[in-house]
């Protein structure tokens, strides 16, 4: 099945964009793109000073036709990540996408460590964080 | 054959190659590709083909090598052409194998063509700076050349592991085709052995060689398997002799290890450089070095940044935008290697771990210690003939620093020149790496040295120039502050004359300089005036750079010289700065004659440090003598109409 993850600047440009089977990759942006709409009512929904880890957690988003699943995880500084899975893959729990979004979390600040990175450049195949993207979607899938 | 031969290297004519020629020519190709800048990847590394799967000799030292048999320059690429090496584009096996024969034939008046290389030749001379090299080429020619011949397909294989796996089998069959009488047991356990032993050779004469044809080496080594009579005792010293003229004539690579495949091993002088390094960014050695300072240092390696990213992303282990040590070795390692172009790897090699690299170098914290215990001077860890090295250096530097008149503009030129040496010393490909590394190094640190000691020679003797200068200042009209002008006169404008010096190009003027800098005719005043002039530069400049010189020269100047001669200032003083030079200028020539002699003394010593700087100061002075004359007539003139108006308003008043 397809599973795809997205990384989004404060500003909702993407930082880095991965769908597994790499076909429908546009459709993806498309689809990251209308979820950021709902990404951005759900913060605003929270209110301020939200800082516990469960929050940043956005939970499902919304489903759509297309039986695909999307998930949505903000930071601190309002770096977004979304992830769609195939709805197929109903096995999926909480607690599994939960786990997911924490790694996606940690391997970003990795990425930020690296004086070479600029924040707010595209996440240009880290090879740590390129790799465990992907690797964590295959499991997904 | 051919197709068998060099894996994918163009096509050749097929070559005969005897025993001893063979051996002969995959050392040469060995030397060859080994100076190249990995197996992988042909050649230099602005080469920007690669041919996977074989090995190449590097252009360059082909080049080197085919010079050295000093054929005319026709000649050689005439072979060049030959032996296929342009058509291709590179020099794989079968082109320098080729080539070697054409120069073989070349050298023996034979012409230059296919046709010359299919009969026997002696061996291609070339004309190394170790002696014995020649020697040792020469002298297998005649051993060999009526020798069995080995097919050269076989050979060439037996030569490059790299090569497809038909190698393994054939090299069993080439020991016994070996005309040699001992025939070797089977390759791969004679080459595993005298592989370590041409190891402990390599090692104990403390190259440190590319890692990467270390199996092409393998052949090197063959030499000492046969023992056959003659033969078989020449090629072991052959090999040594070889492996030394290696190191003489070309410094090796310094950045691989001594083991085969493992060109990520850092040896004990990189380590060494490196950590010199991380202390120049951190004093520190047990501390980190913060992602931002890495980050400045790293790009001024000239790799790009995606690479500089990649390499961080290796070496930083612990992901926390900072690098300690043994983080920072690795990733300056890898930042020299992927400089001498090996390509980045996939995952921090295991020599590079930092559990790896701290176990391997507990040295740290004695280098700390020592460090700290030497106040400006190497680690203690460095060689002695380094020491050597870097004590003369610093010692040279010491004589060069008594006038360090830019130094506060040198010091940011220092830390670019030692960071530009950092990088050059790692950017040097192949070659020179070892040796330029201890200069490089002993320049580095010796620049940091000399910096702080230059600092401080400068400073103090800026102190004692202040002092100097202090002192006379306050007992008023001493003109004996050295000014042959002076005295009697302003002391500022004693001091303002430097001003047109300045703008003459000469640095601030010494106004600060208490008096001893007479700008005026005296050359001994003026000698100590640039002396101090340039030794209050320094301080001056760091509030006033040189550069102000021209706008606010006025002020510069005229602030010491209040401060100096304070009972000095008078009313006309600061009307105009250029002016009141203009006025002691001349003035003081005739009085304090007498007083600059008993200052001269003093000043011959502070004369003899600046006589260096005296001609164009003399020069410059001299005209700044001119045209102060005028401004003292000027101001003469002023005073005297001013006294003029003076006497005329009195009576007024009085009434």
């Amino acid at each position: 099945s397809r599973a795809s993850s997205a990384v989004l600047a404060r500003d909702n440009y993407p930082l880095y964009i991965r769908s597994s089977p790499t076909e429908n990759e546009l459709k993806f942006h498309y689809m990251v793109h209308t979820s950021l709409d709902v990404v951005d009512e759900k913060i605003s929904a929270m209110g301020k000073a939200l800082v516990d880890q469960r929050e940043l957690y956005l939970g499902l988003l919304y489903p759509t036709e297309d039986h695909k699943i999307k998930y949505g995880y903000v930071t601190n500084s309002k770096v977004k990540f979304v992830m769609v899975v195939d709805s197929s893959n109903t096995a999926l729990r909480d607690n599994e996408i939960r786990s997911m979004f924490r790694k996606l979390h940690s391997s970003y600040t990795d990425v930020m460590c690296n004086p070479f990175y600029n924040p707010g450049d595209r996440i240009q195949s880290r090879r740590a964080f390129d790799s465990m993207v992907t690797s964590m979607m295959v499991q997904v899938c | 054959m051919e197709a068998a031969a060099g894996g994918g290297c163009g096509s050749g004519p097929p070559l005969l190659l005897s025993e001893g020629e063979q051996q002969c020519y995959s050392e040469l190709f060995a030397r060859c590709a080994g100076a190249a800048g990995g197996g992988p990847v042909s050649g230099p590394p602005e080469a920007g083909r690669a041919v996977p799967g074989a090995v190449t000799a590097a252009a360059g030292t082909v080049a080197d090598l085919f010079r050295a048999s000093q054929l005319p320059a026709e000649t050689l690429h005439q072979i060049t052409e030959l032996c296929g090496a342009k058509r291709v584009g590179y020099f794989g096996p079968t082109q320098f194998y080729i080539a070697l024969k054409l120069i073989a034939a070349a050298q023996s008046g034979l012409p230059v063509r296919i046709e010359s290389i299919k009969c026997e030749l002696p061996l291609p001379r070339f004309m190394m700076s170790k002696t014995d090299a020649e020697i040792r080429f020469g002298n297998p020619a005649e051993l060999h050349g009526p020798k069995a011949q080995i097919p050269y397909s076989v050979t060439e294989k037996n030569t490059f592991k790299r090569m497809d796996d038909e190698d393994k089998q054939q090299e069993t069959q080439s020991p016994t085709m070996s005309p040699l009488a001992s025939p070797p047991s089977s390759p791969p356990h004679y080459q595993r052995v005298p592989l370590s032993h041409g190891y402990s050779k390599l090692r104990s004469s403390t190259e440190q060689m590319h890692p990467a044809p270390y199996e092409a080496r393998q052949p090197l080594v063959q030499p000492e398997g046969p023992s056959s009579g003659a033969p078989g005792a020449k090629p072991p010293r052959h090999q040594a002799s070889l492996i030394r003229s290696f190191s003489v004539e070309r410094e090796p690579h310094d950045n691989s290890s001594n083991y085969p495949e493992e060109p990520w091993r850092i040896t004990e002088e990189q380590r060494e450089y490196y950590i010199n390094q991380f202390r120049s960014l951190q004093p520190d050695p047990s501390s980190f070095i913060s992602g931002s300072v890495a980050k400045n240092f790293f790009t001024k390696s000239k790799l790009s940044i995606p690479e500089l990213s990649y390499i961080w992303e290796l070496s930083d282990a612990d992901c926390d935008g900072a690098l300690t040590l043994p983080e920072f070795c690795a990733a300056f390692h890898l930042i020299v290697a992927r400089k001498n172009g090996y390509p980045l790897p996939e995952g921090l090699p295991p020599t590079l771990q930092p559990e790896y690299l701290q176990a391997a170098f507990p040295k740290p914290k004695r280098e700390c210690t020592l460090f700290d215990s030497y106040s400006e001077s190497m680690p203690a860890n460095q060689q002695p003939r380094d020491l050597n090295r870097m004590e003369k250096l610093s010692i040279k530097d010491m004589a060069d620093f008594p006038v360090p008149a830019q130094d506060v503009t040198s010091d940011d030129k220092q830390e670019q020149n030692k960071a530009r040496l950092a990088l050059k010393s790692t950017v040097d490909e192949a070659l020179p790496k070892d040796m330029s590394e201890d200069p490089a190094t002993s320049k580095d640190s010796n620049s940091l040295k000399a910096r702080p000691r230059s600092r401080s020679y400068s400073s103090t003797s800026i102190e004692e120039a202040m002092k100097r200068g202090e002192d006379p200042p306050t007992p008023p009209p001493r003109p004996q502050k050295t000014h042959s002008r002076a005295s009697s006169l302003d002391l500022n404008k004693v001091f303002q004359p430097s001003v047109p010096a300045t703008k003459s190009g000469l640095l601030p003027p010494p106004p600060a300089l208490p008096p001893r800098p007479c700008p005026s005719q005296s050359e001994q005043a003026s000698e100590a005036e640039i002396h101090p002039q340039l030794n209050r530069a320094p301080s001056q400049a760091a509030d006033s750079s040189p550069t102000k010189k021209d706008t606010p020269y006025s002020q510069p100047p005229s602030k010491p010289i209040r401060r100096k001669f304070r009972p000095e200032n008078s009313a006309t003083e600061n009307q105009e700065p250029s002016s009141t030079v203009g006025g002691p200028a001349s003035a003081a020539t005739g009085k304090p004659h007498t007083a600059v002699q008993k200052q001269s003394s003093k000043q011959k010593k502070a004369i003899q440090t600046a006589i260096r700087k005296n001609k164009e100061a003399n020069a410059v002075l001299a005209r700044l003598n001119s045209e102060l004359q005028q401004q003292l007539k000027e101001v003469h003139q002023e005073r005297i109409a001013l006294e003029n108006q003076l006497e005329q308003l009195r009576p007024v008043t009085v009434l």
